[in-house]
């Protein structure tokens, strides 16, 4: 369909059909059901509870709220960038192994790492224990540290869980950024830092921006390990608006707000860099890793092992403890905890197909309309939304337009009840609308690294626009979809808040289960559901890390040993 | 709307597999005979023995869904397709929400009426309290303490010296509501500052780290739910819990204000409006409040029940004893809850 509107492509790019932008601007649209019937109950409501709510809540929320993510920012930030530039650039002992290592803590839920870090530094813990013990006292009530439940405990422990977000897209961005330009940046007199940071860094920005948003936004809305370490963000005073003064309306009014602030600061990221053209070069040699040498090469090891050793170690043999303790007791495993986990698994991967299908439709889309101005971006942006939302809040704004669905399509079919609700399909569109934002920025990320010219070169050889995705570009997206699947996967298994409210009945997930232990007050049983979500998190992370995450073309180089 | 409908459709093509085989036909909602649905705010743990022996007498299958949040949303949401036939959670405040929700419908039962004290009730059969649990002090063992008033948390002697979980909790903003009816609004505000200012830690974990912060030094006393004395003290010998459990003794508090006495909440339920299976929701809710049902409340969940001469589970007995509860109705507590909850704000109670 060569035209006017492909004039405005870049070269070699077609517009796509009517049905691709047809598909994409409809899950656009679902992605805007919640949120729209958010607004709608907004709109249901005086303003006047706002005078309590300036007066007293929204400063210190708001204040506490960017404390918190200006601390997550700048630990995942630090954390991430510096490993996965410490394992491109340099080579040192365990590294093959630690590049993948530094992933680990994806698989554990920020409320389990809270909880598992004040029991191990609790006074009656551990660690307090052996330090009470080397200084010779015999009570907590003569010594202990300072309570854990605060604002830097809070950062620390969301810090330690969140900075893969940001390791993982800086490393594959390293990864593949070409030798030679560095190489040209020390040729023209800059340290091996400056290259770092004038080359590698910028080059390295729209990934940093994609891992480091991520962090933020799940920091945002974390509920579970802000509120039990006693941290009150914007968050917990929508939760404390609606659950305590049962005021829904002036709770869709705060996170509505909250909403626009963070597409406002999204907009304005996107805006910084608006002059910058990412080009990929055609022809690469990746960065080849630095041997380091004596001192040198163990710091950089014990470097690079301390956060895997804090995000995921610790708290994982604290959990593997307190299942041993649990089982040698006489608890035993019992048949609800391996159904709850069949049920986490099939969950995971329903949200895991259906987030990554609707990501690759949306941003292929987008592509190929991209700078038209007919046709902006905005339906990638959209798409993005469901992770800007708490999780509960998304599946409250999702109950009318979803139940309102189901209702007509079961009156229609002459269907009882609310089928789509009582088969979990409800369930899987509310996660995989709010994790939407991973394979569409991931798959967008990888789609803008292809250059225009392979598509000519596939179409002007034959292919069909879709024989050109299918054979060409969709291999070399392999690690871009590997990556947003694995993101997916492991978040849809640690999803709480949204399987909560949705689930059809008798359906446990492992992480229901582990509320459900924990709001009965029995943590202790909940610590082999806590593990089995490790576990069951751990083993994709692991695998798609070490297959895709170590591109062949990058270590299967013969390293210079 | 039809926007939404339109996207609805979109979302359905592209998740195909994710309906098919995630969930599949497994799940099809009860509408046979000899089931009802339960969504419950209450942990399954602690129903399941209920619901269990519900099942093994009536033949009655329960199918039950766990929510936290958002049951009135949900079953609003639902509208008058909704699967569910009982709803049951815990605090008289949400209790409440469900009845003014509208997702409720009246319910006349000889049984039930018989069985439960009419304050712990709705007048119009609308809801129901199931058992109750006092909100009590939990005291260092060796502190000499014998009596004590939910004022005296705020006498300066117990400075760094207070644990309790936040004051945004439904437990506590129902304590507070019921303070404010008792002494006022702007004494209580005046208490839950002074209050605040003895905090031995940030307002927040759960009613359990009161004893166990007793224990680790952190506090001397804190107020916390009954229930949880009997499940640490019953625990294991040499578990943690178990440690905390026996760390603590139990005070029952009263009001500064003579005829008042110790601080209930209930746990209860409400048979859904557009329940499908009415008769036996009505069914399980009479099962509930019979006489082995509520031992059951009282044994396994340490909970007082509601029933009159259903005996105490012994360790509750012992750790805490009958209870003298405060006389204050519980829709008088309900209805002060939004404003307990504002000063809770105000004072920064959890800041």
């Amino acid at each position: 369909m060569p035209g006017p509107l492909a004039s405005r492509l870049p070269a070699g790019l077609r517009p796509v059909g009517p049905l691709w932008r047809g598909a994409s601007v409809l899950i656009a649209l679902g992605v805007l059901a919640p949120v729209l019937s958010l607004a709608w109950l907004a709109a249901g409501s005086s303003l006047a509870h706002w005078t309590h709510l300036l007066a007293h809540v929204l400063p210190s929320a708001a204040l506490n709220t960017a404390v918190l993510l200006a601390g997550v920012g700048a630990m995942v930030l630090v954390i991430g960038t510096g490993c996965a530039w410490l394992v491109t650039a340099c080579d040192f002992p365990t590294r093959r192994v630690l590049h993948w290592a530094l992933l680990l803590p994806l698989a554990m839920p920020t409320y389990i790492v809270a909880f598992a870090y004040l029991d191990l530094l609790h006074p009656l813990g551990p660690v307090q224990g052996v330090l009470r013990w080397m200084l010779g006292y015999d009570s907590p009530r003569q010594w202990r540290l300072p309570d854990l439940r605060t604002m830097a405990g809070a950062i620390f422990v969301l810090g330690l869980v969140l900075y893969p977000y940001v390791y993982m897209t800086a490393r594959a961005m390293f990864m593949t950024q070409p030798a030679h330009l560095l190489e040209a940046a020390r040729s023209l007199g800059e340290t091996r830092w400056g290259a770092f940071r004038r080359v590698a860094l910028p080059l390295a920005r729209p990934a940093l921006a994609v891992g480091v948003s991520l962090a933020l936004l799940e920091t945002l809305n974390d509920i579970g390990a802000s509120e039990f370490l006693g941290v009150n963000t914007l968050t917990v005073a929508v939760y404390t608006t609606w659950i305590t003064r049962s005021d829904l309306a002036g709770a869709a009014q705060i996170a509505c707000a909250m909403l626009a602030v963070v597409v406002m600061l999204v907009l304005l990221e996107q805006h910084g860099r608006r002059h910058q053209r990412f080009g990929s070069a055609q022809r690469m040699r990746a960065i080849r890793p630095r041997p380091l040498q004596g001192a040198a090469a163990w710091g950089a090891c014990a470097l690079g092992w301390l956060p895997v050793l804090l995000g995921f170690a610790a708290p994982a043999a604290y959990l593997a403890w307190e299942s041993y303790k649990r089982l040698s007791l006489g608890g035993g495993v019992s048949a609800g905890l391996v159904a709850s986990l069949a049920n986490t698994i099939t969950l995971a991967l329903g949200v895991t197909v259906a987030a990554v299908l609707a990501g690759l439709v949306v941003a292929w889309a987008v592509r190929h309309t991209a700078s038209t101005v007919r046709t902006p971006r905005w339906p990638a942006r959209l798409a993005s939304l469901g992770y800007a939302l708490p999780g509960t809040v998304l599946a409250i704004g999702l109950l009318t337009p979803a139940l309102g669905l189901d209702a007509l399509l079961a009156r229609s079919l002459g269907l009882p009840g609310l089928p789509l609700m009582a088969a979990g399909v409800v369930l899987v569109a509310a996660c995989a609308i709010r994790f939407l934002a991973m394979p569409v920025g991931g798959i967008e990320a990888g789609l803008a690294r292809i250059p225009p010219a392979l598509e000519q070169a596939a179409r002007s050889l034959g292919e069909t626009p879709l024989g050109a995705l299918r054979r060409v570009h969709l291999p070399l997206l392999r690690p871009a979809l590997a990556a947003s699947a694995l993101l997916v996967f492991v978040d849809a298994m640690k999803e709480l808040p949204a399987t909560l409210l949705l689930r059809p009945a008798n359906f446990d997930t492992l992480a229901t289960w582990l509320y459900a232990e924990a709001a009965r007050g029995t943590y202790e049983e909940g610590a082999i559901a806590a593990l089995a979500i490790v576990v069951a998190g751990l083993l994709p992370v692991a695998w798609l890390a070490r297959t895709q995450l170590a591109l062949p073309h990058v270590d299967a180089l013969p390293a210079p040993e | 709307m039809s926007r939404s409908l339109q996207r609805r459709a979109g979302a359905l093509r592209l998740a195909p597999l994710a309906a098919a085989f995630a969930l599949g036909a497994a799940a099809l909602p009860a509408f046979a005979q000899g089931e009802l649905t339960l969504y419950t705010t209450r942990e399954p743990g602690l129903i399941q023995p209920l619901l269990s022996a519900f099942s093994a007498q009536t033949q009655i299958k329960v199918n039950t869904v766990f929510v936290k949040d958002g049951l009135l949303e949900r079953v609003q949401a639902e509208g008058t397709r909704s699967p569910a036939d009982v709803l049951m959670t815990v605090d008289v405040g949400n209790l409440l929400d469900l009845v003014e929700g509208g997702v409720t419908q009246p319910v006349k039962s000889a049984a039930l009426e018989s069985a439960i004290p009419a304050n712990l009730r709705g007048a119009d059969g609308q809801w129901f309290a199931l058992s109750m649990r006092a909100r009590v002090l939990y005291a260092a063992k060796d502190l000499k303490l014998t009596s004590f008033r939910y004022e005296d948390l705020a006498q300066p002697k117990w400075k760094q010296k207070v644990c309790i979980r936040a004051g945004q909790h439904p437990y506590n903003t129902a304590l507070i509501a019921a303070m404010i009816a008792h002494d006022g609004e702007a004494k209580t505000e005046q208490w839950l500052q002074g209050v605040k200012a003895n905090l031995g830690r940030k307002a927040t974990g759960g009613d359990r780290d009161v004893a166990r912060d007793i224990l680790g030094g952190i506090c001397d006393i804190g107020v916390a739910n009954s229930y949880y004395v009997g499940q640490m003290k019953a625990s294991k010998e040499g578990s943690d819990a178990r440690k905390w459990g026996d760390a603590i003794k139990v005070i029952r508090p009263t009001f500064d204000n003579p005829g008042s006495g110790t601080h209930v909440n209930i746990s209860g339920a409400s048979v859904a409006k557009h329940a499908p299976q009415r008769a036996n929701a009505v069914k399980l809710l009479e099962f509930l409040v019979s006489e082995p049902a509520q031992r059951m409340y009282a044994q396994a969940n340490y909970e007082y029940p509601v029933r009159k001469g259903v005996p105490l589970d012994p360790i509750i007995g012992q750790a805490i004893g009958e209870l003298k509860v405060d006389p204050l109705p519980l829709t008088e507590i309900a209805k002060h809850r939004k404003q307990a909850s504002a000063l809770v704000d105000k004072v920064g109670f959890d800041k």
